[in-house]
């Protein structure tokens, strides 16, 4: 019975490594020469395997007394085709000072067991088998995790190779670092934006799903900037460079996506430790095994030493302790943690990181171009007798000569190009508004004490933000309100942070108090700390750590990177958002948000969550199956095929496990 | 100075390996390896030079990783 089990698992893999090689041959297919040559081993051995189990030991009988040594000439030549390379990395690492590694429990198990082999010239099946599916183990998961690796890296894969020069009406390409700032680059339609610039000529839509991890593409035409590491989708552009290449946003996204994962997180640290203690640990147990209840046997009981038994599961010990499954999958849940965080536009700098964010309790805003849009925009136009678009039109004009961030808002309201010929006496009164004449006509557009300066009765506002009251001709005209906007999507990401477990929501301000009260209170925050400054934000932040001292939970800070650095550095985790050109952000932040969405935080959270989750999955399965079997092989329940499929079995299943941290698309 | 390398290596771990090695190499004041873009990033002391210490840094991940591939 045994012998057709095993008989068929030998014809399996021997066809499934035919058909392997089959599709191997494609390019699609992505075997790298290293998998492929181990795939012939796989095949050869197995192969010769089948060969002798079919052919029995009978085959050998006519050869007489020398026909042990040539079986076993043949076993061993097949045990080398599959092996060898374990024998020899095991020799280097003794060598090198590393001895107990997965190698070396591999070739000293196997080795024993054939030894044990010769010795009772039994089977040599086993030992080879061990190392046969050992090597297949080995040999899918370095496949499904470079494949895997490579999907992420070729979405990730935003590197200009070349920007296209026009000379003499011909199209030439550079290297990308050799254009200089205010050269006007082609980009064609299906090629990536190479340095960021304006637009100059053209109009086309952007894919820039590589970058922000939006499907939805951006239009762009002339006077529009542009971000390189998009992708040009429709249209011929003329882009005319405001940075180098290493300065734009494409170098500094790829620098930061290289440079993560240095920082190592604790639960990679445990693996570490863990096997550099546990594998040494192992090595004696299974000795003490191999030597002691034979010796007890002989000396305490007066029984048969029983030797080859003890030894047996001495090996079979080893087989089963091999501690892969964990060192492997480990890292490489981070890993997989990190590049979907970074397919999804969350870039984080380290798996350490990934492992706080996972516990973050409590988030602090900083409001301004966080929750907000950071630009201030006319929100209301009240108690106006002409039209909406004639007041703002006067009001444009009037203030046309400032610079100041109101006077751009209303130029934007207005939306059309200020004719400064319209507008002469204009008069800037510091800290009240502005008199100017428009077309003649006598326009103050102001505060409150404009108004009472120039004694005209006006119509107090009871909405939040900045107010204009305009007069013209002496007479009252109505007021506009601006104020900065509440991004769209703020409401909903603050919900969503609760869902995922956040429990206190604070936002910073410098802002108004008044204007921190409102925005609190249409978002549903905890606590609002309002007229703040920089170095007050970082005082609140230290207080709210205070109140966390102690317990696990973290504090996030989530900030959009401009004044925020100290603070972002201060807290558990620092979080910029909209990472689109702002050093600061990046240099200080621990978690950069490409998008400016702060619905990205909740993502981001739940992103770590799965994957811390999926640690912990990993290392409680493969430490509670590695225990069974060793409690197992020790009382001989266990044989070494059960060890080699435990060992082999838990190491696929923990890798593919460690894979899914890459699928973050439904969170 | 910092200098980028592209690497091959199969598995996370043998990645963290190689980077304690080639963090420990003389003449290197940091290095990261990022095993999903396969690079290698060191950063070099002052008054080295880095053909040099990376012929050493492959020696050392040769040691920790035989199978490893830096391509300088």
């Amino acid at each position: 019975m045994q012998e057709w089990i095993i008989n068929g698992l030998l014809a399996v893999v021997t066809l499934l490594a035919l058909v392997l090689q089959a599709i191997g041959t494609k390019p699609s297919a992505g075997m790298t020469k290293k998998q492929k040559k181990m795939l012939w081993r796989i095949l050869a051995a197995s192969a010769l395997l089948l060969v002798l189990q079919l052919l029995g030991t009978g085959v050998f009988a006519p050869l007489g007394a020398a026909g042990r040594w040539v079986r076993l000439v043949v076993y061993l030549v097949d045990y080398g085709i599959v092996g060898h390379d374990i024998l020899r990395k095991a020799g280097k690492g003794i060598r090198n000072g590393r001895v107990f590694d997965e190698n070396f429990l591999m070739a000293v198990a196997t080795l024993g067991a054939l030894a044990l082999a010769v010795y009772e010239n039994g089977d040599y099946l086993e030992a080879i088998a061990v190392m046969l599916f050992y090597q297949v183990g080995e040999w899918f998961q370095s496949y499904a995790v470079g494949k895997s690796r490579r999907n992420i890296t070729e979405l990730m894969d935003i590197r200009p190779d070349y920007a296209n020069l026009e000379q003499d009406g011909k199209v030439e390409r550079v290297d990308p670092d050799e254009v200089a700032v205010g050269t006007v680059i082609l980009v064609q339609p299906g090629e990536k934006v190479p340095i960021d610039g304006v637009v100059t000529e053209g109009s086309s839509s952007l894919n820039t799903a590589a970058l922000t991890g939006e499907s939805l593409p951006r239009e762009v035409k002339a006077g529009d900037e542009i971000i390189s590491g998009c992708i040009n989708m429709t249209g011929l552009l003329r882009v005319r460079t405001t940075k180098e290449f290493g300065e734009s946003t494409v170098s500094k996204i790829l620098d930061l996506v290289e440079n993560a994962t240095s920082r190592k997180s604790r639960s990679e640290d445990f693996i570490s430790r863990f096997a550099q203690i546990y594998t040494p640990a192992v090595c004696y147990a299974a000795l003490a095994l191999a030597v002691l209840p034979p010796l007890v046997r002989l000396f305490l009981l007066g029984l048969d030493a029983g030797w080859e038994i003890w030894v047996y599961r001495a090996l079979t010990f080893l087989v089963a302790s091999c501690p892969c499954a964990l060192v492997i999958s480990v890292p490489l849940s981070f890993f997989a943690g990190i590049g979907g965080a970074s397919k999804a536009g969350v870039l984080v700098k380290g798996s350490n990181y990934l492992e706080t964010l996972s516990k973050t309790r409590v988030v602090v805003f900083d409001k301004t171009g966080t929750l907000t849009q950071g630009v201030f925009e006319v929100n209301g136009i009240h108690h106006n007798e002409m039209d909406d678009a004639r007041l703002v039109e006067y009001a444009a004009l009037a203030e046309s000569a400032s610079s100041h961030p109101i006077s751009k808002s209303l130029q934007r309201a207005y939306g059309r190009e200020i004719d400064r010929s319209r507008v002469t006496d204009v008069q800037e009164i510091s800290g009240n508004g502005v008199t100017a004449k428009v077309d003649g006509i006598p326009v103050a557009v102001g505060n409150d004490k404009l108004m009472d300066r120039l004694g005209v009765t006006y119509i107090p506002c009871h909405s939040v933000g900045t107010i204009l009251h305009i007069a013209i001709k002496g007479k009252y005209a109505g007021h506009i309100v601006i104020s900065d906007r509440i991004k769209p999507h703020s409401k909903q990401a603050i919900e969503a942070l609760r869902a995922a477990g956040v429990q206190k929501i604070v936002m910073l301000t410098g802002d108004a108090d008044k204007v921190a009260r409102q925005v609190a209170e249409t978002l549903g925050v905890d606590q609002v700390y309002s007229q703040l400054l920089p170095a007050d934000k970082v005082d609140k932040v230290e207080a709210l750590l205070a109140d966390n001292a102690g317990s696990n939970a973290k504090l996030a800070f989530v900030g959009d990177g401009i004044n925020d650095a100290p603070v972002l550095g201060r807290a558990d985790i620092g979080i910029a958002m909209g990472a689109m050109g702002s050093d600061a952000a990046i240099e200080a932040a621990d978690v950069v948000l490409m998008d400016d969405d702060p619905l990205q935080i909740s993502k981001a959270i739940k992103i770590s969550r799965k994957c811390l989750g999926i640690v912990y999955q990993n290392i409680t399965f493969a430490i509670g199956i590695k225990l069974l079997c060793l409690v197992l092989v020790a009382f001989g329940v266990a044989n070494m095929w059960l060890a080699v499929f435990a060992d082999v079995g838990v190491m696929i299943l923990a890798v593919l496990n460690a894979i899914r941290a890459l699928f973050v698309k439904n969170l | 100075m910092k200098k980028t390398y592209k690497i091959e290596v199969d598995c996370a771990n043998c990645a963290n390996l190689m980077e304690n090695a080639a963090r420990k190499t003389t003449g290197v004041q940091n290095a990261t390896v990022n095993f999903m873009t396969q690079k290698m990033i060191v950063e070099f002391e002052e008054g080295n030079q880095p053909e040099s210490v990376m012929a050493n840094v492959q020696k050392a991940c040769k040691k920790v990783e035989p199978d490893c591939e830096i391509y300088l």
